[in-house]
C-alpha cells in the first residue's frame, strides 16, 4: 500500500479533501460568528431565529443563495462576468495545500521548499477577480469599486512583502515547516520582529478589504462596489473567496509570528518533538491548536470590523506607500543589524518591552471625567 | 516535481466546484423571471445613459500599478537575499544597501512628485 502514488498523491489528496471541507464549514461558521459578534458589538442581538441561537443560519444561508434568482445584467460582457467570481476562489482554496495544520508529514498536505513565496505567488492572483467583475458588469459603480480594489490590494502587497523579509532574515527559509520549527527553539517571530508583525496585522486587514479598509464595497458611495451586479451563488462565490482568504492570512500570521501548531518556546513546552512522541493524538492536539490561534486571528478581524471606522481613499493610500513601506524597510534594516553584531536575543527585549509599553498604554487607569457643566454626576 | 503535482489535481478539483453549481445545479433549481428593468445595471435606481466601458477613470491608478511593480520586483529580489543573510554577512548587507539606496532615491522622487498623495 505504501507505492509512490499512494505517498506522493493519493494520501496528499485526501488530506486535502478534509482540510477543504474542515475550511468549508469554517467559513459557513466565520459567517454566523461575525454576525453574532456584530451584534454583541452593537448592543444587538444579531441572527438567532433559524435553530438553537440562530446556528442554523449556516445551512440556511448556503440553501438561499442556490434557489435565489441569478440576475446577469443584459449589457455585462458575458465571458469576463462568469469568470469575475470563479478567479479568486480557486487560489484562495489550493492555497491549503501548502500550509502546515499540524507536525509534519502526517498532518501537512504537501511539503515544497519554496512554499511561501507560492503562497504569495497564488494569493495575489485573487485581485484579478475582482477587477474583472467590477469591469465586465458595464456599471459605472462596479468598476470604480474594482479600480480602487485594485489600487488597494497591489498598494498593500508591498508592506505585506516586505514584512515577510525580517522573518526570513531570522529563520533563513521559506520552508514553512522550517519556520515554525525554528520558531520552537527560539522565540516566536513575533517577539523579534514586532513591528513587522504590525505591518503584516495592518497589511492582512488591507488585503482582504476588511473594515477598516473596505472602501471597494463602500456602500455609503458605491452601492456595493464590484460586486453590486453580482447576485446569488456568484456573489456567494466572492463572499467565499474572500472569507478564505481572510483564513489563509490567519494561517499565515500564525505560522510566521506565532509558532503554528506548537505551544512552546526556547525549546520548552508543546514543541513538535513532544507533539510526535504522542502519536496520532499529539497530531491532532497540534492541529487544535493551530486552529485555534488562527480562530482568534479570525475574532480580531471582526473585534477591528466593530471598532474602527473606515478610511477615506487618500488616506489608504498615504498610509501604504508613505508609513508601511518605509517603516517596514526600516525594519529590514534594523533586523540587519541586530543579526550582524550577533545579537539576536536582544531584539527579544525589544518585543517584550514594546508590548509591555502597550500594555500599559492599554489598561493605564482613565483619569475621572469631570462632570460636564449643567449635568449633575450620579450619586451611585 | 511529485509535491508540485498535488497542487494541479487540487486545482482541477477546485474548479469543478464553481463550475457544476454554476452551470449544472443552479439552473435546474433556482428562479429565473428576468424582466427588461431587471436586466438593467443598477446605479441608483436611475437609468444608466452611457455605457461603463468607454467611463474614464483617474491616471492614478495606473501610476500606483507602475510604482507596484517596480517595489513587487524589489521584494522578490529581497526575498533569496534574506534566505541567505546570515552566510552572507557583512558584504551582502552592504551590495543589499546600495541596491535599496539606488530605488530609494527614486522613492523619493515619486514622493516629491506627488505621485503617492491622493488628492
Amino acid at each position: 500500500m505504501n507505492t509512490p502514488l499512494m505517498h506522493y498523491l493519493v494520501w496528499p489528496l485526501v488530506k486535502f479533501l478534509i482540510a477543504f471541507i474542515i475550511v468549508q464549514v469554517l467559513v459557513a461558521a466565520m459567517n454566523w460568528i461575525e454576525r453574532r459578534l456584530l451584534g454583541l458589538f452593537q448592543a444587538r442581538l444579531g441572527p438567532n431565529r433559524v435553530g438553537y441561537k440562530g446556528l442554523l443560519q449556516i445551512i440556511a444561508d448556503p440553501v438561499k443563495f442556490l434557489l435565489k434568482e441569478d440576475i446577469v445584467p443584459a449589457s455585462a460582457e458575458k465571458v469576463a462576468y462568469f469568470l469575475g467570481p470563479i478567479l479568486p476562489l480557486i487560489p484562495a482554496f489550493i492555497v491549503f495545500c501548502l500550509i502546515p495544520f499540524g507536525p509534519p508529514p502526517t498532518f501537512t498536505v504537501t511539503r515544497v521548499n519554496v512554499g511561501l513565496l507560492l503562497i504569495l505567488a497564488l494569493t495575489s492572483t485573487g485581485v484579478y477577480g475582482i477587477i474583472l467583475g467590477g469591469w465586465a458588469s458595464n456599471n459605472k459603480y462596479s468598476l470604480m469599486g474594482g479600480l480602487r480594489s485594485a489600487a488597494q490590494m497591489v498598494s498593500y502587497e508591498v508592506p505585506f512583502g516586505l514584512s515577510i523579509v525580517g522573518v526570513l532574515m531570522i529563520c533563513g527559509s521559506l520552508d514553512l515547516v522550517t519556520i515554525v520549527r525554528y520558531q520552537e527553539t527560539n522565540a516566536w517571530n513575533f517577539l523579534p520582529q514586532i513591528v513587522a508583525c504590525f505591518i503584516f496585522l495592518v497589511a492582512m486587514n488591507a488585503e482582504n478589504n476588511r473594515t477598516p479598509f473596505d472602501l471597494p464595497e463602500a456602500e455609503s458611495e458605491l452601492v456595493a462596489g464590484y460586486h453590486t451586479e453580482y447576485s446569488a451563488m456568484k456573489f456567494a462565490f466572492f463572499m467565499l473567496a474572500e472569507f478564505s482568504m481572510m483564513i489563509v492570512n490567519s494561517c499565515l500570521m500564525v505560522t510566521l509570528f506565532f509558532g503554528g501548531w506548537t505551544l512552546g518556546m526556547f525549546g520548552i513546552g508543546l514543541t513538535t518533538d513532544v507533539l510526535r512522541h504522542m502519536g496520532m493524538f499529539g497530531g491532532i492536539l497540534g492541529t487544535l491548536i493551530f486552529v485555534t490561534k488562527v480562530m482568534l486571528f479570525m475574532l480580531i478581524y471582526v473585534w477591528f470590523r466593530a471598532t474602527f471606522p473606515r478610511f477615506r481613499f487618500d488616506q489608504l493610500m498615504d498610509l501604504g506607500w508613505k508609513w508601511m513601506i518605509p517603516l517596514a524597510l526600516g525594519n529590514i534594516f534594523v533586523t540587519a543589524i541586530f543579526i550582524l553584531a550577533g545579537q539576536e536575543r536582544l531584539m527579544y527585549w525589544i518585543g517584550i518591552v514594546s508590548i509591555g509599553l502597550a500594555a500599559m498604554y492599554l489598561f493605564k487607569p482613565k483619569p475621572k471625567r469631570a462632570a460636564a457643566p449643567g449635568k449633575v454626576a450620579h450619586a451611585s | 516535481m511529485a509535491n508540485y503535482s498535488v497542487l494541479l489535481i487540487a486545482a482541477l478539483i477546485v474548479i469543478s466546484v464553481p463550475v457544476l453549481t454554476l452551470f449544472i445545479i443552479t439552473p435546474l433549481i433556482r428562479a429565473s423571471r428576468p424582466g427588461k428593468v431587471k436586466l438593467e445595471p443598477y446605479e441608483c435606481g436611475i437609468a444608466p445613459t452611457s455605457t461603463a466601458f468607454d467611463h474614464r477613470f483617474s491616471v492614478r491608478y495606473f501610476l500606483i500599478a507602475v510604482l507596484f511593480i517596480v517595489f513587487d520586483v524589489e521584494t522578490v529580489f529581497l526575498f533569496p537575499w534574506a534566505i541567505r543573510f546570515k552566510q552572507l554577512g557583512w558584504f551582502g548587507a552592504a551590495e543589499m544597501a546600495v541596491f535599496l539606496a539606488i530605488l530609494l532615491v527614486g522613492y523619493f522622487y515619486a514622493w516629491r512628485r506627488k505621485v503617492l498623495s491622493w488628492v
